[in-house]
């Protein structure tokens, strides 16, 4: 079905307002954007990996999911959500529970490319009919900006600090939608908030009406963690997608389909002269650290389009 | 008419979960319990039984799932061991703060390091704080008949608790006994079916399963999951009357052997309880007044039970499988002494770290204890530092 901005937007929030998320944040605008894609008749379980969303939206004696929610530990979403989707399955077949349920788990990408990443991987391959989304910001912000796994290259973090004798992360950040195409399950995407939401709202339709387990990487932005205003976040979006720093794309029964490719491809000063986190990276004599964030950025670009070919 | 057989512990309890035939099953293998897993997935590849099995890839996945599953309005079940139960550890605390009455086989075995596959009670001593049930089995009947017994207790509504039911790893779970199994329509009746008053997936009302808890609440969490466990005596005894009334098989809180005027006792855990008594038959036959508590439930802890069985008894050895690097001695030796203090001031008192890491327990070994309490009630006088059995020099 084509997307109807209008009648998507006019769908009843899942997840109520009043919860206590900063301004600015991506996390829940990927929730948001995710649980829009849900149609209105259907219920869903939505499980959270213990990160600032749990904590912001279920303090109790107070929840701002209208679902049910479960939240377990940091590093056991997947298994936690696998475990209340082989309860429905046990309990639909007997008649027990009604078969229009969705499972969902959200994890930041502390709690998904790093802490959590043995569970996600078992429940992938397991194969349960769930929807695994990882709400990327790319380091673990609710304990106060440490590096993660998903931290790019020199980006100062409380744990990778810049400073005389260190220019920020020295690695490379994971690509973990990648390693769980490697997976074979039936539905991988990548995406962030462009325009309308659209990208967003397609792919977690297709992750969510896909039988079998899907995962979707959501670049969610951290006002805190990358230093910018909270009004800046769209645009921060949209350089991540037009520097090819952040691609969107999708692998669908292992078929890979890039969604959009930039007619000019932006230099990677424009996705990173909009946060704090990369500040250092423009002082005099630092040209040769954005060369190398470039390369990288490159190489990965190149790799996408092969593979999308 | 019950059904005569020959099993080993990991069968009995697999058989157990068959008749009642649970929701879903996570699990994954270890040593000693991984039979219990296999035989849940070949019945249900032989169309015996219509669980969910969930072939998670770690304990900490499992103890996860079947806390999701529970959650969620499942009845459900694991199985584990040793380094299992500590990967799971994390959870375990969940799961009971939770109110989730996941039942789960541990099948004892020794704490790596160094590594060691032989029973001892490290595992599910190391876990007893968690806020789980824990009831220990003699031999595979009193696995077989615990399984039940911990479900329901677990379920019961004024406990609504996970719990632990716990053999001895090899000596109970791979010797076959000759045993006695209950007709599954007996059991399905004893068990009922689950009905959780709040679950996630129920469609009339949506649930909220592991907020944050701050410190206005916290507290008051804390102590209604103590209520549960102080309410979980009760709910034992009921559900061990029903279980005799089905079978005829007596349970308890404690196990009392011999102990009517018994002057030297022992209390201990698990499959040497049974060596304990062949001991104790041995010294009654030469005259010495030898008695034996076993130990059936450790949580809730039958403080009362043993202090009232201990009457009249003028020394007592307390028995421990398992280190706890106190430097003051095992778990059983603190709280027995602690059940004790105020209330039988004038019984001397030895605690004993025995068969840890598989380190075989013989009758003559247990006889040695009783000689060891002789002899301090002839000087008078308790020993100063709790003790190793049979230790190697």
């Amino acid at each position: 079905m084509a997307y109807n901005f209008k009648e998507v937007m006019e769908r009843p929030d899942r997840l109520a307002s009043g919860h206590r998320m900063c301004a600015g944040c991506g996390a829940p605008i990927a929730v948001r954007g995710v649980l829009r894609a849900i149609k209105p008749e259907d219920k869903a379980v939505i499980c959270s990996a213990t990160c600032c969303l749990e904590v912001s939206t279920c303090m109790y004696p107070y929840t701002s999911w209208k679902d049910s929610f479960i939240h377990n530990a940091f590093e056991n979403a997947a298994a936690t959500i696998s475990g209340v989707e082989a309860a429905h399955k046990s309990l639909a077949a007997k008649g027990k529970v009604p078969e229009n349920y969705k499972f969902i788990a959200f994890g930041g990408d502390g709690g998904t490319y790093d802490i959590g990443f043995q569970s996600l991987s078992g429940a992938m391959e397991r194969n349960h009919d769930m929807v695994y989304v990882c709400y990327d910001n790319e380091a673990y912000m609710n304990t106060g900006i440490q590096r993660s796994s998903a931290t790019p290259l020199y980006a100062d973090t409380t744990t990778s600090a810049t400073g005389k004798a260190s220019s920020g992360k020295t690695q490379n950040r994971k690509d973990l939608a990648e390693v769980i195409a490697a997976h074979h399950v039936p539905y991988v995407a990548q995406t962030t908030f462009i325009g309308n939401l659209k990208d967003l709202h397609e792919k977690a339709e297709k992750a969510l009406y896909t039988p079998g387990a899907a995962f979707l990487n959501v670049l969610a932005p951290c006002p805190r963690g990358w230093r910018y205003e909270a009004e800046d976040i769209a645009e921060i979006c949209k350089m991540a997608v037009e520097t090819c720093f952040w691609p969107l794309f999708e692998v669908e029964n292992d078929v890979w389909k890039i969604n959009y490719q930039p007619k000019n491809k932006r230099p990677i000063e424009d996705f990173l002269k909009t946060q704090g986190r990369f500040k250092h990276l423009f002082k005099k004599g630092n040209e040769h650290l954005i060369a190398d964030i470039q390369k990288e950025v490159d190489h990965r670009w190149e790799l996408l389009l092969k593979r999308a070919q | 008419m019950a059904i005569q057989d020959r099993l080993s512990g990991n069968e009995a309890v697999s058989i157990a979960i068959k008749q009642i035939n649970p929701d879903v099953m996570p699990a994954f293998p270890i040593t000693p319990s991984t039979e219990i897993p296999q035989f849940i997935s070949q019945f249900i590849a032989n169309g015996e039984m219509d669980t969910v099995f969930v072939p998670v890839e770690s304990e900490h996945s499992a103890m996860s799932a079947c806390i999701g599953s529970q959650s969620a309005g499942g009845r459900t079940v694991t199985a584990t061991s040793s380094c299992g139960l500590a990967l799971m550890f994390e959870m375990l605390y969940v799961a009971a703060s939770n109110r989730l009455p996941i039942t789960m086989a541990v099948v004892n075995r020794a704490l790596s390091g160094p590594i060691n596959i032989n029973n001892d009670h490290s595992d599910s001593m190391g876990a007893r704080d968690s806020g789980w049930l824990q009831i220990y089995a003699e031999n595979a009947q009193e696995a077989y008949d615990n399984f039940f017994q911990c479900m329901k207790i677990g379920e019961h509504p004024s406990v609504q608790l996970p719990v632990m039911c716990c053999q001895d790893g090899f000596i109970t779970s791979h010797a076959v006994e000759r045993m006695e199994l209950i007709e599954t329509e007996k059991v399905k009746a004893f068990m009922g079916e689950y009905k959780p008053e709040h679950y996630l997936l129920n469609p009339d009302q949506t649930l909220a399963v592991g907020p944050y808890d701050i410190p206005q609440y916290y507290m008051e969490h804390k102590k209604a999951q103590a209520v549960a466990m102080e309410n979980a005596r009760a709910a034992i005894l009921e559900v061990a009357k029903e279980f005799e009334a089905m079978t005829g098989r007596k349970y308890g809180m404690i196990e009392e052997y011999c102990m009517e005027d018994a002057e030297l006792a022992m209390i201990i855990i698990g499959s040497s309880a049974g060596t304990a008594k062949e001991a104790c038959d041995e010294l009654r036959a030469a005259g010495v007044k030898a008695g034996v508590i076993k130990v059936r439930v450790f949580r809730p802890f039958p403080a009362e039970e043993i202090v009232a069985a201990l009457k009249g008894v003028k020394a007592v050895a307390i028995m421990d499988k398992t280190e706890s690097f106190s430097a003051n001695g095992g778990p059983m030796g603190a709280e027995v002494k602690a059940a004790m203090f105020g209330k039988l001031g004038d019984v001397l008192v030895t605690n004993y770290i025995y068969g840890i890491g598989g380190r075989d327990v013989k009758v003559d070994d247990l006889k040695s204890v009783y000689d060891k309490l002789a002899e301090m009630v002839k000087t008078g006088k308790s020993p100063e530092h709790y003790q190793y059995l049979a230790l190697r020099d």
